[in-house]
């Protein structure tokens, strides 16, 4: 219940989108590496040296409207299981995820919907359908995509001719060419060049503006100081700190000396 | 069950892009480009006739071999396509499961969309292949359509139950290739079942009841001009039943899993 009085305490902040509580989650691994998911059937519970990862140990948090919020914490914290069990794709062991919509997850796996033989215009269409979008909705953004992509000279080159930065800068623009209810950003801003990574940030302030929750996660603590309201410092599955985030990321940075 | 199929309805436009990109992104890269779609099964067409041609002599080899391999093979081509592709559907957009949320049932469904424009494609290339062994275009052609919309539905079915047979044992996608093969061997596509087994009506009665025997051996009787190649009437009430159960089936054991795909 202690999420109940957290959003009490917050309500001047908006209508909370998503609500976390106490979530557990245990990855099970057999020690030569081959995963062994927890739905498994009982057929191949034979003991083959598995491991228990327990990756969150318990993280409650509320998120509200208009945030932005930065996730922070060293290699291993936890901060992308996390965002994984916010996005549904990984289950809790115990605890669970409470969210206003379906959360939208731009990371580096979101190229998986992509094919690299295909011209950058296709890629367009093809993620925009992936995402769930109309195929006049996609017509409708794909000016828009090309533009903030500055593709507009290689758009109908094969995607496996883009340097990274071309096609980080591509995905971020399919990713982020609508206004998402809730979205999930994993260190997708460390790539593309300065003049770039600015104009993304002001997009994802724009998305944020526009009742939109943002969770970006990043080791990059600049982007983080200078996109986010709030941040939330994970370490060894738990929540170290969660406040404003020139607080926490003082304190992270000055941990880290 | 309904809303999930409703929502894989609402991204059919999902599933034709797809398909029709994956093909793109696959041939392109090839100098003869989309041809290669019809060529492929023309290639294997002509190695299997001739091998099978040269140690099928006398009765049991059928009249108008080289027709009868072409149906055979052509048609098979799309069978083969969902059962191997299909089952590396969901395994092989591993990171696309894990990174965005969408009815996981679209994977499956864009390689049988993928397959059945490859069908149509090789169909188009059967045309001349038959007039120039003259099997001149009948209205009996015409048959050929409810049958392979039933073969298509039998194939739908038959690419989601494997797409996630393999998401549980992953071992199997390393044997599917020899599955296939035996069944392709085993299903008359080059030789004729009835004129081999003509001992044994046991067996006879037996590939009477398998799907793909029916349709190879309609597809030969509508699209050929012999005679002695009818079938009992029989087979379009089993064929149906067949498509039907496999694709109901294919529905609920696939969408059973919905949760589970991407986690291991």
């Amino acid at each position: 219940m202690a999420v109940i009085e957290e959003y009490k305490r917050l309500g001047e902040r908006g209508e909370p989108v998503v609500a976390v509580e106490n979530l557990h989650v245990t990855y099970r691994v057999f020690a030569t590496g081959k995963a062994a998911g927890s739905a498994r059937s009982g057929l191949l519970k034979v003991a083959r040296g598995i491991r228990e990862v327990h990756a969150l140990r318990g993280v409650s948090f509320v998120a509200h409207e208009n945030e932005s919020i930065g996730v922070i914490g060293p290699n291993g914290s936890g901060k992308s299981t996390l965002m994984r069990a916010l996005v549904g794709l990984t289950p809790p062991e115990t605890g669970a995820v409470y969210a206003r919509s379906r959360p939208n997850m731009l990371g580096v796996a979101t190229a998986a919907a992509l094919l690299p033989e295909l011209s950058g215009e296709r890629n367009i269409v093809l993620g925009g359908l992936a995402m769930g979008f109309t195929p006049a909705e996609v017509r409708e953004m794909r000016d828009d995509i090309v533009a903030f992509a500055e593709l507009e000279e290689s758009i109908d080159l094969p995607m496996r001719t883009y340097s990274s930065g071309m096609a980080a800068r591509l995905k971020f623009a399919i990713a982020a060419a609508r206004a998402h209810d809730i979205l999930i950003i994993d260190e997708a801003l460390s790539v593309g060049d300065k003049r770039f990574q600015e104009r993304s940030e002001e997009r994802i302030r724009e998305i944020a503006s526009h009742a939109g929750t943002i969770f970006l996660v990043s080791h990059a603590m600049k982007s983080i100081r200078e996109t986010c309201s709030r941040t939330i410092w994970v370490d060894k599955g738990l929540i170290v700190m969660d406040g404003p985030t020139d607080e926490v990321v003082d304190a992270y940075e000055a941990s880290k000396k | 069950m309904f809303s999930y199929l409703a929502e894989v309805w609402r991204r059919r436009a999902f599933i034709t892009t797809l398909a029709t990109y994956r093909m793109r992104a696959k041939y392109e890269a090839n100098r003869l480009g989309i041809v290669w779609i019809a060529l492929r099964p023309l290639v294997n067409a002509a190695v299997y006739g001739l091998i099978f041609g040269v140690i099928q002599t006398g009765a049991t080899r059928p009249k108008d071999y080289p027709v009868y391999v072409v149906v055979g093979v052509f048609a098979w081509e799309f069978f083969m396509g969902c059962f191997v592709d299909g089952s590396r559907s969901v395994t092989n957009s591993r990171n696309m499961v894990q990174s965005l949320a969408f009815p996981r049932m679209t994977l499956p469904l864009a390689v049988w969309a993928e397959r059945l424009y490859s069908f149509l494609i090789t169909l188009v290339v059967l045309v001349p292949i038959l007039i120039l062994f003259h099997h001149y275009p009948s209205w009996r052609w015409l048959w050929c359509i409810p049958l392979f919309a039933l073969y298509a539905v039998f194939n739908a079915g038959v690419t989601m139950i494997l797409a996630r047979l393999t998401v549980h044992v992953t071992d199997l996608a390393e044997l599917l290739p020899y599955v296939s093969r035996i069944l392709f061997y085993a299903s008359g596509v080059l030789f004729s079942v009835d004129a081999v087994m003509k001992g044994h009506p046991t067996i006879i009665k037996l590939y009477d009841a398998y799907p793909m025997y029916q349709v190879l051996k309609m597809a030969r009787h509508f699209l050929t001009n012999d005679k002695g190649t009818s079938f009992p009437v029989q087979f379009w009430l089993y064929l149906s039943i067949a498509a039907v159960v496999t694709l109901v089936v294919g529905v609920l054991f696939f969408w059973s899993a919905e949760e589970r795909y991407g986690r291991d």
